[in-house]
Parts: C-alpha cells; sequence; structure tokens
C-alpha cells in the first residue's frame, strides 16, 4: 500500500467506516449474546466465532491484508499453524495415565 | 557507519513487495501472536482444570465472570480500541492524502483514546483491590490481572511509539514522506494487533 | 542518525554514487564517529557481532569454570576443595567443602550459561552477525540500530543472571528448566534468573527478526534461495525457531513472576506442603498446574536445542566444502532436511516429559514424532559424509574440528534414540545418560563447530591467520579429553545414577560407578588446560599471526570477496552472483575453485 491517488485513499476510508459500524455492532452482539447464557460449549463457539470475524475484519482492512502480498501470508499461516499448536498444548495436560481425559 | 544504505528501507523490495520494516513488525507480529497464544493456552488449562470457574468464595454462592468482573465498563473500553483503531488507520489515509494536519489529528484521537482505556482500567484494577481482589486471590483473578496487565503494557508501548510519532518523529515528513508513512503503518500494524488481542481477551475473562 | 535512503533505480542503494560515499568517509574527518559510537555502541554488523562473540566466550569459559567445581564435588564428595576453596564464603563452601545448596546452584547456572549466553550467543549472535550479511553480499543487516539494541539488552541480561549469584540465598537452584513447586518458592536468586531470561529473550527476538528481513530482502542479485551457502539456510531457519518457540517461555516466566511476586498460583497445584506445613497457609490460594510450566518451557526449550545445532551444521558445511575442495554432496536434500528439521522441532517437546504420567496416546504421538526427526538430522550427517568421499582433505586446523564433529554428532543422536523411546526412556530419564547424549551433541558437537568457525573466519575478523600448530594440540587435546569427560556418562547413567545429585556414593549403584567420575573429573580439568593453547592463540595471532590477504582458504562463498578484515558497507562494489555455493574443482576451470561472485562463466 504505496502512495495510491485520493480517490482510491477515499475508497479505502469508506470501506474504514464500514468496518468501524460493524466492529461496533458485533461487540453489542457479543455483550448481547452473553446474556442469553447458553450452555457452555455453545457460548464459547458463538463468542469464538464472533471475535474471529471482528478479528479478519481488523486484519484485512485496517491491517490491509486484503492488499497485502504472499510473503505476509506465508508468514501468517506459519504463525496461525503454530498458535493452534500452542493452543493444543494444555489440552495435553488433561490426559491421564490411562488415557482418558482426567 | 552513519552512511551505509540499507537497500529497501522504503522503497519496496521488487520480489516480496515489501518494505523491510513491514516484513519486520509483520514477523514481530507473529511472535507476540505465540506470546498471547501461550497465554491463551494456559487460561485455558487453568480453567479446564478447576472444579469450578470462577472458583467458588468459601462460603459464598457460585458466580460467574460477568459477575465478578465489570462488563459495561469493558465493553465501553472495546468500544474505545476499537474506535482508536480506526483513527490510526485514518492517521495513515491523512499522510497518503499528503495532509500532516489531519495526521496529527487523528494521531492525536488514538493516542487519547488509548489513554481513555488505560484510565478506565486503572478504575477497574483500583476497585478490585478495594474490595481485597488481588492477583493471589484465586486463578480466575491471577490470569485476568496478568493478561490483561501484558495487553496494558502492550497499550502503553503503542501510546509512547505513537507519541514519537506524533511529535519529534514526524520531522521525517519534511525530508522523507514516503519514509515516515511507512513508520506510521509499520505503529499501525502493531497497534490494530493490540486491538485483535482484546477482541479475544475480552469474551474470554468476561463473558464466558 | 537515519540511513537516508537513495532510490537508484532498482531500490538498492549499493549503486556507485552509495559505494563511494561508504568509501569517502574514511578520508573525511567530519564523517568519522566517536570512540563510544564506533567501538561501543555500534551499528556495523560485524562490530556487534565481535561484541557477541566476545562476550558469549567470555561467558562461556565462566560456565565451564562453574562445571569443574562440580566436578570436584562428584570425584570427591565431601572433601575440601585444594587451595581453589578458600576463595569461596563459608556460606556455599564452609572449609571449602561444597553445600548442597551450592551444587545446585552451580548446575543450573551451569546449564542455564552455556545455553543461553554462551552458545546461542556466539552461534547466532556471533557468528550470524559477523558472517550472514557477507555471505549474501548485504552491506548491514537490514535495522542495524535494532541490532545493537539486540545485543545491549543482551548484555545487561547477562550479566544480571550472573550477579544471581550474589543474591541472598544465591543464584537459582531449581535446574536451567526451573520446574515448579521447587522454583516458585525457591530465593530471590530464582527471581533474578527470571528477570534476565526476559532481557535474553527480547534481545533473542529482535535479532531473529532482523536474521530474516535481512535473508529475504538483502541478498545480491543473482543469489537465489538455491544458490545460498549452507551456512545461511541454517541461520534462516534457527531465526524462525526464535521468533516462535520463545515467547512461550516468555509468557511462562511472567507466570512464574507473578507467582513469585504477586503469590499467584498458576504452577501450585492446591494442598501443596512445603516443610511440614500447607502452602494455602502463606496465602497462595492453589488450583495451579506444576505440569503447565513444563509443557510451556519444553515447547521453547526442544527448538532450543535444534537452534544450538542448526548453526554449527551451517558452519560445517562450509569447512567440509572449502577442505574437501568438492561441492556439498546432496546440497538440496541437505537445506530441505534442515528445514524440515525446523518444523518437526516444534511437535517434539513432551518427550522430555515421559515421566509425568502422561496417557498412552500422548507419549505414543511424541514417540513417533521423536522417531520421525532423527531422519532429517541421519540425512545431513549423511549429506556431510559423504561430502568427504572421494576429497583431497587438506588437514587444516578448522578441518579437524569438523572432521570430529561428524561422529561425536552421531554418537549424540544415536543416543538420544533409547531416550525417545519412551520403554527405555523410563530407565533412564534423569539419569547421567541423558547429561551424556545432549552433552555430546552440544559439547564435543557444537562447540567443536564454534572452534571450527573461530580458525575458519579468524582471518577474514583480523586479516590474520591463527597459529596451526597450536590449533593442532588444542585439537587433539580437547579431542581426547572430552571423550573422556562424556563417554563414561553413559555407563553411569545405565548403572541407575542420577543426575543433579549432589553426592553419588549414597547409593550403592552410585558408589559402584564412582571411579567413573574420577575419570571424568581428571578429563574435565585436562580439558580446561588444552583450552590454553586456544586462548593464546587467540590473543598471540592479533599481532604475530600471518598476515592474509582477502582470500586465505581459496574459498567461494561471497564473504571472501571482501577485505580482511571488511570496512562499513563491507564489499567496495556490489557483488553479483552467477552460481551455486560450492563450485570446487569445476572440470575445465584452471582453478580448483570458481566463486559465486566472479565474472560469467
Amino acid at each position: 500500500m504505496e502512495s495510491a491517488n485520493p480517490e482510491e485513499i477515499k475508497k479505502a476510508v469508506r470501506s474504514y467506516v464500514v468496518v468501524f459500524v460493524t466492529l461496533l455492532c458485533l461487540t453489542f452482539v457479543t455483550v448481547a449474546v452473553s446474556y442469553l447464557k447458553l450452555p457452555r460449549p455453545q457460548a464459547i463457539t458463538l463468542a469464538l466465532i464472533i471475535a474471529t470475524v471482528k478479528a479478519s475484519l481488523v486484519a484485512a482492512f485496517f491491517m490491509h491484508l486484503i492488499s497485502e502480498k504472499k510473503v505476509i501470508y506465508a508468514v501468517l499461516s506459519l504463525t496461525a499453524a503454530f498458535f493452534v499448536l500452542v493452543l493444543l498444548l494444555p489440552s495435553l495436560t488433561l490426559y491421564t495415565n490411562s488415557g482418558h481425559l482426567g | 557507519m552513519s552512511d551505509t544504505v540499507i537497500p529497501y528501507m522504503v522503497k519496496p523490495h521488487p520480489i516480496t513487495g515489501l518494505p523491510n520494516g513491514k516484513l519486520g513488525i509483520w514477523l514481530f507480529l507473529a511472535s507476540e501472536v505465540m506470546l498471547f497464544g501461550a497465554l491463551f493456552s494456559s487460561y485455558v488449562l487453568l480453567r479446564a482444570g478447576a472444579p469450578h470457574w470462577p472458583p467458588i468464595e468459601p462460603g459464598e454462592a457460585a458466580k460467574l465472570s460477568s459477575e465478578l468482573l465489570n462488563v459495561p465498563l469493558a465493553t465501553f473500553n472495546t468500544a474505545v480500541l476499537i474506535t482508536s483503531s480506526i483513527t490510526m488507520v485514518m492517521a495513515w489515509a491523512s499522510l497518503q492524502l499528503k495532509s500532516l494536519p489531519k495526521f496529527r489529528i487523528y494521531m492525536g484521537a488514538t493516542i487519547a483514546l488509548a489513554l481513555v482505556f488505560l484510565v478506565v482500567k486503572y478504575f477497574e484494577y483500583a476497585h478490585k483491590f478495594e474490595v481485597g481482589h488481588f492477583p493471589s486471590h484465586d486463578n480466575f483473578y491471577g490470569i485476568y490481572f496478568t493478561m490483561t496487565g501484558l495487553h496494558g503494557l502492550h497499550i502503553v508501548g503503542g501510546i509512547v511509539v505513537n507519541t514519537y510519532l506524533l511529535t519529534a518523529g514526524s520531522k521525517l515528513w519534511n525530508t522523507d514522506p514516503e519514509h515516515f508513512a511507512n513508520r506510521v503503518e509499520n505503529a499501525g500494524l502493531y497497534w490494530h494487533f493490540v486491538d485483535l488481542v482484546w477482541i479475544f481477551l475480552f469474551p474470554a475473562l468476561y463473558l464466558l | 542518525m537515519s540511513t537516508q535512503t537513495t532510490t537508484h533505480g532498482n531500490g538498492n542503494g549499493h549503486g556507485a554514487a552509495g559505494a563511494h560515499g561508504a568509501h569517502a568517509d574514511h578520508g573525511h574527518g567530519a564523517h568519522e564517529l566517536p570512540f563510544w559510537r564506533k567501538y561501543i555502541f555500534s551499528v556495523d554488523h560485524k562490530v556487534i557481532g565481535v561484541q557477541y562473540a566476545v562476550s558469549a566466550l567470555v561467558f562461556l569459559f565462566f560456565g565451564f569454570t562453574l562445571m569443574m567445581l562440580m566436578r570436584w564435588q562428584l570425584a570427591y564428595p565431601g572433601q575440601p576443595l585444594p587451595f581453589f576453596g578458600r576463595f569461596f564464603s563459608d556460606a556455599v563452601m564452609p572449609g571449602g567443602v561444597m553445600q548442597p545448596e551450592f551444587y545446585n546452584q552451580l548446575g543450573a547456572m551451569h546449564g542455564t550459561i552455556m545455553v543461553f549466553l554462551g552458545v546461542v550467543p556466539l552461534a547466532v549472535g556471533g557468528f550470524g552477525n559477523y558472517v550472514m550479511p557477507l555471505q549474501i553480499g548485504a552491506p548491514d543487516m537490514a535495522f542495524p540500530r535494532l541490532n545493537m539494541a539486540s545485543y545491549w539488552v543482551f548484555l545487561p541480561g547477562g550479566l544480571l543472571m550472573l550477579s544471581s549469584f550474589v543474591m541472598p540465598g544465591g543464584a537459582a537452584q531449581s535446574g536451567w528448566t526451573s520446574y515448579p513447586p521447587l522454583s516458585d518458592i525457591a530465593t530471590v536468586g530464582q527471581t533474578v534468573w527470571l528477570l534476565a531470561m526476559v532481557l535474553l529473550i527480547t534481545s533473542s527476538l529482535l535479532g531473529s527478526i532482523n536474521f530474516i528481513v535481512t535473508i529475504i530482502q538483502m541478498r545480491a542479485p543473482g543469489l537465489t534461495f538455491w544458490r545460498l551457502p549452507v551456512f545461511v539456510h541454517a541461520q534462516f531457519v534457527t531465526a524462525f525457531l526464535l521468533l516462535l518457540a520463545f515467547p512461550p517461555l516468555e509468557a511462562a516466566s511472567v507466570l512464574q513472576l507473578m507467582d513469585r511476586l504477586a503469590h499467584t498460583s498458576f504452577f501450585l497445584p492446591s494442598g501443596l506442603v512445603v516443610s511440614g506445613e500447607l502452602l494455602s497457609k502463606s496465602g497462595y490460594a492453589g488450583g495451579g498446574s506444576p505440569l503447565l510450566w513444563q509443557h510451556l518451557f519444553w515447547f521453547l526449550a526442544h527448538p532450543e536445542v535444534y537452534v544450538l545445532v542448526l548453526p554449527a551444521m551451517g558452519i560445517i558445511a562450509e569447512v567440509i566444502a572449502n577442505n574437501t575442495r568438492k561441492p556439498i554432496w546432496g546440497y538440496r536434500l541437505l537445506v530441505s532436511s534442515i528445514i524440515f528439521l525446523g518444523f518437526m522441532s516444534f511437535v517434539v517437546w513432551a518427550h522430555h516429559m515421559f515421566m509425568t504420567g502422561m496417557g498412552t496416546a500422548m507419549s505414543t504421538f511424541f514417540q513417533t514424532t521423536t522417531m520421525i526427526i532423527s531422519i532429517p538430522s541421519v540425512i545431513i550427517l549423511t549429506c556431510l559424509l559423504m561430502s568427504l568421499y572421494g576429497a583431497a582433505i587438506r588437514f587444516t586446523t578448522p578441518m579437524l574440528f569438523a572432521l570430529a564433529f561428524l561422529p561425536m554428532f552421531a554418537i549424540g543422536g544415536l543416543t538420544g534414540l533409547p531416550l525417545g523411546l519412551t520403554a527405555s526412556d523410563i530407565y533412564l530419564h534423569d539419569t547421567f545418560y541423558v547429561i551424556g547424549h545432549f552433552h555430546y551433541v552440544v559439547a564435543p558437537g557444537t562447540i567443536f563447530a564454534l572452534f571450527a568457525g573461530i580458525y575458519y573466519w579468524y582471518p577474514k575478523v583480523t586479516g590474520r591467520q591463527m597459529n596451526s600448530k597450536l590449533g593442532k594440540v588444542h585439537f587433539w587435546g580437547s579431542f581426547v579429553a572430552i571423550n573422556g569427560v562424556f563417554m563414561p556418562m553413559f555407563f553411569q547413567g545405565m548403572a541407575g545414577l542420577s543426575r543433579r545429585l549432589y553426592d553419588p556414593t549414597v547409593y550403592a549403584h552410585g558408589r559402584g560407578v564412582q571411579p567413573l567420575n574420577v575419570l571424568i573429573s581428571w578429563s574435565a580439568w585436562i580439558l580446561a588446560v588444552f583450552q590454553l593453547p586456544f586462548i593464546v592463540n587467540f590473543f598471540m595471532s592479533l599481532r604475530a599471526g600471518a598476515k592474509v590477504a582477502e582470500n586465505p582458504w581459496r574459498s567461494t562463498t561471497l564473504e571472501w570477496f571482501a577485505p580482511s578484515p571488511p570496512p562499513h558497507g563491507n564489499f567496495p562494489t556490489q557483488p553479483v552472483v552467477y552460481r551455486e555455493p560450492y563450485e570446487y574443482s569445476v572440470p575445465g576451470q584452471t582453478d580448483d575453485f570458481h566463486p559465486q561472485s566472479a565474472g560469467k562463466a
């Protein structure tokens, strides 16, 4: 994203505002959903989905990923893979001697 | 030494399409993903291993996270941070439109909003301490204070960098505007990441 | 002092005007930097590389000294240390007899210092910083000031780490692995260890970003990925390991600091009893998991051991190609194996935790990945070994160390197998077998490779050769002594002797192998003596070594086409690369080597 012409920038700014409003709405949705007092697995799944959508919007538009080159995607996919790995880490400690969830 | 010229510091590399700084900041963010990822991972473990979450106070009924923490205040803070994200990207866009005054306004707003976030956090923390809920109280408060605290330190770092870019650092706009715009963009990438972490932190700690 | 960008067409500022600017520096007083900016807070990767290397060598010898003290206690348990005993306070060695707590401090700090202050800063901060930009034809690192910052965060971290020895209660003493609950409740030295680790990890992070961006963005024209020297590939993968694996340890250190300073219980389980008292009485809430620390720690520490070995393999490849006058056998296979090794290193960590009560599903998974990871290691070793086939070997000092690396690393690797297989690990875990295994890879493995690197690149850094007679004495003495130190440990381990044990003779099975402890200790002290020729050689050759021109080893890679030592900006004109890195003994060529940057065809 180097010096683009003013028209492109104005278009980008419009998309920023749309994303901003969407993010605010999704924030209130997140809080509203929490009042539904869903059972835990569903609550976690829904909250994570909404958070991921918000994060994707920030990454794609505010962080310009949608117009970025392949190298960044490569760094990101690598990171995503390792992030998943480190996240799975604690689940390993939940297994007991007999191989069952304890 | 002051005259060694580093290629692709401002202009992008022909193959990767990136200036050095942008690649550098994305790599830094990759390491930050692993840092906060490890903390989220620890949170999952501590929570999964606890008989109740939040742990039940002796002699009291079970409570939810949203009852122990201030959800309205945190929702407000989430909105504050999201707003600071758009002001940050607008600051960069102002530079693309060649307007330093507009840049200053948006960057100033970003810093101001960040300070608001910290002030709200201060009140949140102070209230907890007043009622004797320190990090040592139990692992719920432990992980809450640790994760929001580390996140808060990252906000402070962002404020420092952004303040530099607003003040002394903006002199670079006069001699090398593209270089300055790149720096603002890179600072913006960091700032959006800090916002991203909060987007996950807020539901994970306060709502679930 | 911002580096101005001059955009000459392709954005590469190293055209004639840029180079002229760099060269013109030396004539003009106006551009001369003051002493403190030239040698102390320098942003030149070569100065920073030397700073890292010298600091790391000092830390290495310090860590070595700690071990020599431990070896006295192991060989002669409970005996007062002759002559040197008087220099230690009564708190740690009353009457020259080592206290168990001091033994534990020496053990924990020896490991920490060697890994984090010695080997990695030398292999990556020293060699990586100095050689890599030269090998890719770059004028410096992508971020010279970040480079300087990373050294000046490393050094305070290292000094802080050492200062823990003078804290009340002494240095960290819960192993280099700092397992809770012990580390959570240990003396102040442990807090200092954690704070120092935060600084060291930060330094490492800044450095790894620099390395990756430099290798991706700043290669000379014509230097494609498959034309990079193995050394650069190794540094590239190592940088990714450091970037992604260190943060979980940083997170864990933050959590342990919170446990120690804010009395949280991230790693303290409920109902923990310390010295007959429930810990909850001291204000700890409990509910934590010691295993969480282990997972977070080993998530870093396993990739860390590949950080220890990959740069070494890179150095060995360079030295072998150069001294066999042949290309590396299976270059692409070797490089691919290094990359695969990097990936696999992230999924084997729990093989350090087989004895923690994990279920068979988990242990089977990690056993399998551990077996798989031995494959790329074997491929790498095979390629290096096959590179010797049919060669007219020049037995220079670096080559001697490189040749020794091969069987030594092989022994280290092979002895890892019974540790990676869960059934045999049940018996061997936490015994001296483990110590023998990892020291073989790191000591006659990596450290020998680092010596090879020092002898090899010394002429480039200083413009002089090291003395080869002293070099050979250093090599042969070290080679024999080091095997005397570590080979007997396998037998001790198989006899069941535990590691981290202050007095081996309290157990009958320990008493059975006690004579080996005497052999090991004397070998260690003899090993120390044989480092003297190296130290003497290193300093003496600075003044009295034979002066050499650019390329005394007649090598093909780019660093040998900068002056010795290279000036700021490294190359008078931007090198262009036309061929693979190891074009030695090419049929039809007059010379037995064809440099990467020599004119077309």
